[in-house]
């Protein structure tokens, strides 16, 4: 017994080798840990994680048109776009066998509405020729060509039908080339005519106004966080409310004080003209336009910045800076040299934050924005609940999220996304 | 910090200056406001340096002169226009006597090292008055929603009436309107119905799983933990459109599958949503009330005799339940302040009252707006007042557990 304990593997008290019952303790504590995890983790997944990638999923789907004109995609499938000419009688009468189906299934004014946001005009095609097909024989009451294009000259122009042939395959990157102000022209992608872009300047608004936003946060937070982290524990709780007071405070209440207070008739127009500062008939234009959304939105995200600011400022020693000071340096270099460096982690940490609230903020931007000022949310919200144009707005979606993944990953990967302090 | 450094009396030819700048500077506001700005720079410059000089050179008594100046303003105030100015000029009274004096005795430096230069002090108080600037920045909005709320007009501004604090001018008419019309009254009723429950479930979900995050060995954590977190980072009109469609498939199934009723199905869809988005705040919370758990105390129950789930309702949870209770309180405030989803998972049958309030926003409809903002911030102040109080009970009971 003693021989075999000095010579084999060491034994744990059940006489199992100690490795085996130290693998299988870990794998217990591993599988306890996870089993607490599943549900949350299960439920965010699948109200959460899933619902996304569907969405997200709908900005490359397109099988409306195959499904709906199953005979006329593959007639297509011949037909030369480059040609010039309408195609020939087989198309026609093959599309005439789809509408009557999609008609007497009311789905032809979908499919319609699905190309018309490729090709405007399109729409009204299909919802004059449904109207005619729904009573046609399909099987004798040939040729079409000539039934088309009497109901509508549309039919015989071939850029319709470059248009249905060009979206009749199940995926298509038509609404992402759309967000980014292209088309899809009869070779390849091209950019869309000049007064036509709006997305790309949209983007680019979004991110100048988020840039802009940022800075001014750690413009303003730097200072106060300081101040909070120098200052003797009992004041500096005390101003701490009043940071933290307007990150308790309603979205929609500091969004609405914000309106009060910069509208044209509002508090601070009011007190400018009293003080004479601006005439009464010049009174200030600051909210349904950028200057609204920038105020509001750094108020309302100022609290962002300030509390990891903060964090990382109170773990800076005092001691440094004196340290700096009495080897000789003046007051700004023993600040630049010494504590800046040191502080660099509080900004990145609140920049990044802040950043990624302000780009995909919708809320403000709608309520002080105007039409200047709003973001590529409020675009995606037209979208979805306006024009019902969901492909593209999940395609505009998919790039959002995409960016915010990005800085999300970042965030994660400088800070650590354990490390995020409320309050 | 400070060492006490010893004060001293600052010569005529420092305070006098400076006090009159400070008076001109104030006078710059009542002479702009009045018609001429550069009469009232002068006129204030000169009341403010004629009565240091008096004060110091003839009355030689601070507190009799702190009182005589806070009336003089006071009168003066109330003379030129009634008791708002009046207010205007105690205050403004109390505080050029009181600035006189701190300059005049020297406690400025009172606080301060003693081997500062005059500049290092100038800028001291420059930064104390810009970081004072900023805070007003961060309250003000929040604070004049409430005395607007209080109109009698509908208008959103200060009316005449209320700038001369005459009593007219203010009514309950807007809270009154609040508390008897029936669709703010409906939105009330359904965020108090969706998010307590969209509270429990993040809460009883989020708790369980951030124990579970913080053992020892999770296989990995930091993917799981950016998913987990990810609610809070996704935007939310991106979150809203997910939702929307897998939610309104989900509903259909639900209401055709298994025949439930609507409104019911509605609540449903809201208070999952809404759940999932308050996760994140639950997770972070608790984690960091578990970062400072000892793990002894639960070996020491174990030790005893306990098996887990009595070690955890006895020991662990009551150790951790502030910070459960504050990652609550984060849920519902999120639940209770959400708008978008709402907008876009709810049908009108669910409509909350930042739903109400965003629509208020959005038609300029009626100032009930601002009675209801001012109720919100005062569920705010009670909400951030309780996290606070959990947060130094959570320190307390850590700091007396060994670590």
């Amino acid at each position: 017994m003693s021989d075999s304990t000095q010579s084999g593997p060491m034994l744990a008290a059940d006489g199992t080798p100690l490795k085996k019952s130290l693998s299988r303790a870990l794998r217990m504590q591993k599988i306890r840990a996870l089993a607490l995890i599943t549900p949350l983790l299960a439920f965010v997944l699948l109200t959460f994680i899933i619902p996304i990638g569907q969405m997200l999923f709908r900005s490359v789907e397109n099988d409306i048109v195959a499904n709906t004109l199953p005979n006329t995609v593959i007639a297509l499938q011949d037909w030369d776009a480059a040609s010039g000419e309408a195609p020939d009688e087989a198309v026609y009468a093959a599309l005439a066998a789809d509408l009557y189906v999609a008609s007497n299934a009311k789905t032809h004014t979908r499919v319609g509405s699905r190309l018309n946001y490729e090709t405007p005009g399109i729409s009204s095609l299909f919802r004059k020729a449904g109207r005619k097909a729904k009573k046609w024989d399909v099987e004798n009451d040939g040729p079409y060509k000539e039934k088309f294009i009497k109901i509508a000259k549309g039919w015989g122009d071939p850029n319709v039908w470059r248009t249905i042939q060009t979206y009749s395959p199940k995926y298509t990157n038509g609404y992402f080339l759309n967000a980014a102000d292209m088309q899809k022209g009869s070779d390849g992608a091209e950019i869309r005519p000049e007064s036509e872009r709006i997305y790309i300047t949209l983007f680019k608004r979004t991110l100048i106004m988020s840039l802009a936003i940022t800075a001014a946060c750690i413009a303003l937070a730097y200072p106060v966080a300081w101040l909070l982290a120098n200052l003797p524990s009992a004041k500096a709780n005390l101003l701490m409310i009043l940071v933290l007071l307007p990150f308790w405070t309603s979205l929609l209440v500091r969004t609405s004080a914000w309106k009060v207070m910069l509208q044209q008739q509002g508090v601070i127009n009011d007190v400018l003209v009293w003080l004479g500062i601006v005439a009464d008939d010049a009174r200030l234009v600051m909210i349904n336009n950028q200057l609204g959304t920038i105020i509001a939105m750094t108020h309302i995200l100022l609290p962002f910045m300030i509390l990891p600011m903060y964090s990382v400022m109170q773990t800076i020693q005092p001691t440094y800076l004196r340290a700096a000071k009495s080897m000789g340096a003046t007051n700004w270099t023993a600040f630049w040299r010494v504590y800046f460096p040191l502080s660099v982690p509080g900004i990145g940490a609140g920049s990044i934050l802040v950043f990624i609230l302000a780009i995909g903020y919708y809320i403000t931007p709608e309520l002080v924005g105007g039409t200047k000022g709003v973001f590529i949310s409020n675009r995606i919200a037209f979208h979805i609940s306006t024009s019902l144009n969901w492909g593209l707005a999940a395609a505009l979606g998919t790039i959002l999220l995409a960016v915010v993944l990005i800085l999300y990953w970042a965030y994660d990967k400088i800070v650590g996304i354990d490390n995020v302090k409320l309050g | 910090m400070a060492a006490l450094t010893p004060i001293s009396r600052k010569p005529m030819s420092l305070v006098l200056p400076t006090v009159a700048a400070a008076g001109g500077f104030f006078g710059l506001f009542i002479g702009t406001a009045n018609g001429s700005g550069a009469m009232g720079v002068l006129i204030g410059a000169v009341t403010a340096v004629v009565l240091a000089l008096v004060y110091i050179n003839v009355l030689k008594n601070e507190p009799l002169s702190k009182w005589i100046n806070i009336a003089l303003f006071g009168v003066l105030g109330f003379l030129f226009g009634g008791i708002a100015a009046a207010i205007i000029g105690l205050l403004y009274g109390w505080f050029i006597h009181w600035f006189t004096y701190w300059l005049y005795e020297g406690r400025y430096r009172a606080r301060l090292l003693p081997y500062l230069t005059p500049g290092q002090v100038l800028w001291h108080y420059s930064f104390r008055v810009i970081c004072g600037a900023i805070f007003v920045f961060l309250i003000t909005p929040v604070l004049v929603v409430m005395p607007l709320s209080f109109n009698a007009q509908d208008f959103f501004t200060f009316t005449p009436e209320m700038l001369r604090l005459d009593p007219a001018g203010y009514s309950l008419k807007h809270y009154q309107d609040f508390f008897t019309n029936n669709e703010w009254q409906r939105s009330f009723k359904n965020s108090l119905i969706i998010a307590p429950i969209a509270t429990v479930i993040s809460v009883s979900l989020g708790t369980l799983a951030a124990i579970g995050l913080s053992q020892a060995h999770v296989p990995g954590r930091r993917a799981i933990m950016a998913i987990l977190i990810s609610p809070m980072i996704v935007p939310l009109i991106i979150s809203a459109t997910g939702m929307f469609f897998f939610y309104s498939q989900i509903g259909n199934w639900l209401e055709a599958t298994l025949g439930l009723n609507k409104t019911f199905v509605g609540y449903v869809k809201v208070v999952l949503a809404h759940a999932v988005l308050g996760i994140p705040f639950v997770i972070i919370t608790v984690t960091a009330t578990l970062v400072g758990f000892d793990r002894s105390l639960t070996r020491a129950a174990a030790n005893m005799g306990a098996n887990p789930v009595t070690t955890f309702f006895r020991v662990q949870m009551p150790l951790i339940l502030p910070g459960v209770i504050s990652g609550g309180l984060f849920a519902f405030i999120t639940s209770f302040d959400e708008v978008v989803v709402v907008l876009f998972v709810g049908s009108a049958g669910q409509k909350t009252l930042p739903w109400q309030m965003f629509t208020g926003l959005r038609e300029q409809i009626s100032p009930t707006i601002l009675a209801v903002a001012t109720i919100l911030v005062g569920i705010s102040i009670l909400l951030l007042a309780t996290v606070e109080l959990l947060r130094r009970r959570s320190e307390r009971l850590r700091g007396m557990s060994p670590s």
